[in-house]
């Protein structure tokens, strides 16, 4: 099974709660917030291997092309531009859809792949850990995303941290996820984002469940709001200075006993609702 | 020779955009005929690469100088690979921007300005 983290508002605690429960629960931990992976930071895995993720890109034969400037026009991308001189690429912009090449008629294009980003894996609290990463000024996440869930043992129970946001990045996380647990805080911003991440959920069929973070006896409002649209609440983990200062220096938690009941609840509830095998 | 410029409107009279991938419209004049022309920037809800589309658009319609306020890396590279010249305006209607070309009294913009000008703070100016 797979278990997506999501959030709608960036700092909610996705990272926090995911790795948490990847630990608590010995579940594959896969960060799929590959423009800012930070799951790492708190697991340190080991003996990591590496493989780049490549996406490909149009090579124009000089000699064939006529400048008829059929392949920028056909560009959804804007990765081409047709000058009277030449065909200039901007490889960041492409997406390698061969677009291009089909509406070609001298033959002119063909491809090579570009590294634009890799897939790590690595092993840490018995639980293996999956990380995307994209290399640096790069600007498409999903390549990466998507090579990174080939990785899913579907015979595994896997946490899957999404990125902040309701973007591709995160639809392309939650396409290959059975569930979700949204990972809000009692803020008015919390809520806003959250709502706009039920609607994506409703919308693509997953059932979902929500955990308050960073909570101060102020819930009052997330409650209100998954009661009125009916939500299951799978618990609230509390503000402290404590679990702030573990966690800026990468600890894990749920290790910490005032915090360990909590995240054992969180837990525990999670399987109870998804029926966690 | 025609001369584009970017432009918030579709009128002699509109003001001229200071951003280029994402202006609304661009003023095609025409100095044989002092002919204006009004056409709507393709690019300008482009996902991305708005500044290469429109510097595309302005090739196709065979312009030879440019008129606007900031123009990106991408657009700049296009439209330098093509010979085309830019000249750097300020608060000025379309009418004036073509008056101050014509009376020499534009700057030449001789390097790339910065990515994503006129976004907006959102994204960090990135």
């Amino acid at each position: 099974m797979n278990l997506c983290i999501l959030s709608g508002k960036g700092g909610t605690g996705k990272t926090t709660v995911a790795v948490n429960l990847a630990v608590l629960m010995q579940a594959c931990y896969f960060d799929c917030d590959v423009e800012e992976p930070n799951g790492f930071i708190f697991l340190r895995p080991e003996h990591i291997t590496a493989e780049k993720v490549f996406v490909e890109y149009p090579v124009i034969d000089s000699d064939k092309c006529t400048l008829c400037g059929q392949c920028a026009r056909a560009c959804q991308y804007n990765a081409l531009a047709a000058t009277k001189k030449n065909i200039m690429l901007f490889p960041t912009l492409c997406h390698g859809c061969h677009a291009c090449e089909i509406v070609c008629d001298p033959g002119a294009i063909t491809y090579l792949p570009r590294p634009v980003g890799s897939v790590e894996k690595g092993a840490a609290h018995g639980v293996e850990c999956v990380r995307g990463i994209m290399n640096v000024g790069e600007h498409m996440a999903v390549p990466v995303i998507r090579q990174l869930l080939r990785n899913l043992n579907i015979s595994k129970n896997n946490i899957l941290d999404a990125a902040p946001g309701t973007s591709c990045n995160v639809v392309n996380t939650l396409r290959r996820s059975d569930a979700a647990v949204i990972v809000t805080e009692p803020t008015i911003f919390g809520l806003h984002d959250m709502s706009i991440a039920v609607e994506l959920l409703r919308q693509m069929n997953i059932p979902f469940a929500v955990v308050i973070n960073k909570s101060q006896n102020n819930d009052a409002m997330i409650q209100k709001y998954c009661s009125e649209n009916r939500i299951k609440l799978l618990g609230s983990i509390p503000y402290a200075k404590k679990a702030a200062e573990a966690y800026s220096e990468g600890q894990i938690i749920s290790k910490l006993p005032e915090f360990h009941l909590s995240y054992a609840s969180i837990a525990d509830k999670v399987q109870e609702a998804f029926s966690w095998n | 020779m025609k001369i584009g410029v970017s432009s918030t409107g579709q009128a002699i009279s509109s003001s001229a955009d200071p951003r280029f991938g994402r202006c609304s419209h661009f003023a095609i004049y025409d100095t044989n005929d002092n002919s204006y022309r009004f056409i709507s920037n393709n690019a300008q809800q482009a996902g991305g690469g708005a500044g290469i589309a429109a510097a595309q658009q302005m090739i196709d319609e065979d312009v030879e100088i440019i008129l606007t306020g900031n123009m990106g890396p991408n657009a700049y590279n296009v439209i330098k690979g093509n010979g085309i010249k830019v000249f750097r305006i300020g608060a000025a209607t379309i009418e004036k921007a073509i008056q101050l070309f014509r009376e020499a009294k534009l700057e030449e913009i001789s390097e790339a300005g910065a990515a994503h000008f006129g976004m907006g703070r959102r994204w960090g100016g990135i």
